[in-house]
């Protein structure tokens, strides 16, 4: 059992266990599908489907699998969740699922999705492996956006381009650094985004030091 | 002939399956630390592949026409039983080899380049043949990328990095030029 509140179920999995910028899960699609906001709110809210559906069923059931297959059964209820956003996604957005391609598919194969199974709802009660699904659920979706909108306004020049809502971010004769809307602006992105978070998380544990230990901190600087 | 080799090249270096399509990144970010281990995981990468390739274009045939809406059950169960027996039928053949692959034969269950090729290979409609090219060029494409990271690494260990840098963000980064050099072959494809 956890031992963790009901509020910490949820907002952990949002920023401070973000299930890509900390844990460095589900890279796959996070660098793939990245290159327009729209690709990554779509591809978004599809995990977030997949991820809540089977942590509601795994909690369910977690009473009746047998220890020795419950991976596998995760992987089929896993399966099962993906089959289905990926006619609902063709059927609703056909476009976005042309651009998404392989990538709805192997929703199936993104640890996030197993991790939450095997680390939290085979172990709690049904309302509270929601919560937590819905609290890493969110948090990639946070991941998602930031990486999208990132390279679609350097790459492209806009936001949600594509869709009804196009907004051109960039006025002018800006030319777009198309380099981030393909594969090496995945990598560099999501690079830059982990440069920035360790610099803040260096900063607070600084600054957690100095409210701790304030004579040893300005005595060490003042000898350097 | 020439197709097939084309479908080489081209899952190889211009669309390389770590590079350009995000496939199998766990292994590249997590066991690309030694040159050695790089290798022989992505030798059990270009194994299982074509096996699993075989397998997909089996399924493909003669079951998932009946029942379309199973593929990605299927294809899931398919391979992860696929990567025990090819397990247990090396532990039992060639231990020598088993000892060396051991501990990543299991992981490749995991490795979404596997259910990629698969599921790539279905929707460009590949067979038998192609499907075997296509697997052997993307373990190749892998096998190289491993490589590739896991000596720049080896290299970069030594180097004065900033302590903000060090870990994930400097891996990435890295992958990211080596995403961009691997741009260039894209001339390739053009040229054909």
């Amino acid at each position: 059992m956890s031992d963790t509140t009901p509020q910490q179920d949820f907002f952990r999995g949002i920023w401070r266990e973000n299930p890509v910028l900390i844990q460095m899960l589900g890279l796959c699609p996070a660098l793939a599908v990245t290159n327009s906001v729209a690709n990554a709110i779509v591809m978004g809210i599809a995990t977030f489907f997949v991820l809540t559906g089977s942590s509601l069923l795994v909690s369910m059931v977690k009473k009746l699998v047998p220890g020795e297959v419950r991976i596998s059964t995760y992987i089929l209820i896993i399966a099962t969740f993906v089959t289905v956003a990926d006619m609902t996604l063709e059927a609703l957005v056909p476009d976005i699922h042309k651009a998404l391609g392989a990538f709805v598919a192997l929703i199936v194969v993104n640890c996030i999705i197993l991790a939450r199974q095997e680390a939290f709802a085979s172990k709690n009660t049904v309302g509270r492996s929601l919560l937590d699904a819905f609290g890493t659920g969110v948090g990639f979706i946070v991941a998602m956006l930031m990486m999208g909108t990132v390279r679609e306004v350097l790459g492209n020049g806009t936001i949600l381009d594509g869709t009804a809502l196009r907004m051109k971010v960039i006025p002018g004769n800006f030319e777009p650094w198309v380099i981030f809307v393909l594969p090496p602006g995945g990598f560099l992105t999501l690079g830059f985004w982990l440069l920035i978070i360790s610099w803040f998380q260096k900063r607070r544990t600084e600054r957690a030091r100095i409210r701790e230990w304030p004579e040893g901190v300005a005595a060490r600087k003042e000898a350097a | 002939m020439g197709d097939l080799l084309w479908i080489l090249l081209s899952a190889m270096v211009v669309n390389n399956f770590t590079l350009a399509y995000f496939l199998g990144l766990c292994p590249f970010m997590g066991v690309s630390g030694r040159i050695a281990t790089a290798l022989r995981l992505g030798l059990a990468d270009i194994f299982v592949l074509v096996i699993a390739s075989i397998c997909a274009w089996f399924l493909n045939t003669f079951i998932l026409p009946y029942a379309p809406f199973l593929r990605l059950i299927s294809f899931i169960v398919v391979i992860a039983s696929l990567v025990q027996i090819v397990e247990m039928v090396i532990k039992k053949v060639s231990p020598t080899l088993f000892r060396q692959l051991g501990i990543y034969l299991p992981l490749i269950t995991t490795n979404c380049a596997i259910l990629g090729l698969a599921i790539f290979q279905t929707n460009r409609g590949y067979g038998l043949l192609e499907g075997i090219f296509f697997a052997l060029g993307g373990g190749a494409g892998l096998t190289l990328a491993l490589v590739l990271m896991a000596s720049i690494r080896e290299s970069s260990e030594m180097a004065d990095v900033p302590s903000l840098a060090r870990g994930m963000a400097l891996v990435l980064i890295i992958a990211g030029s080596l995403s961009l050099a691997f741009m260039g072959f894209a001339g390739l494809l053009s040229a054909s």
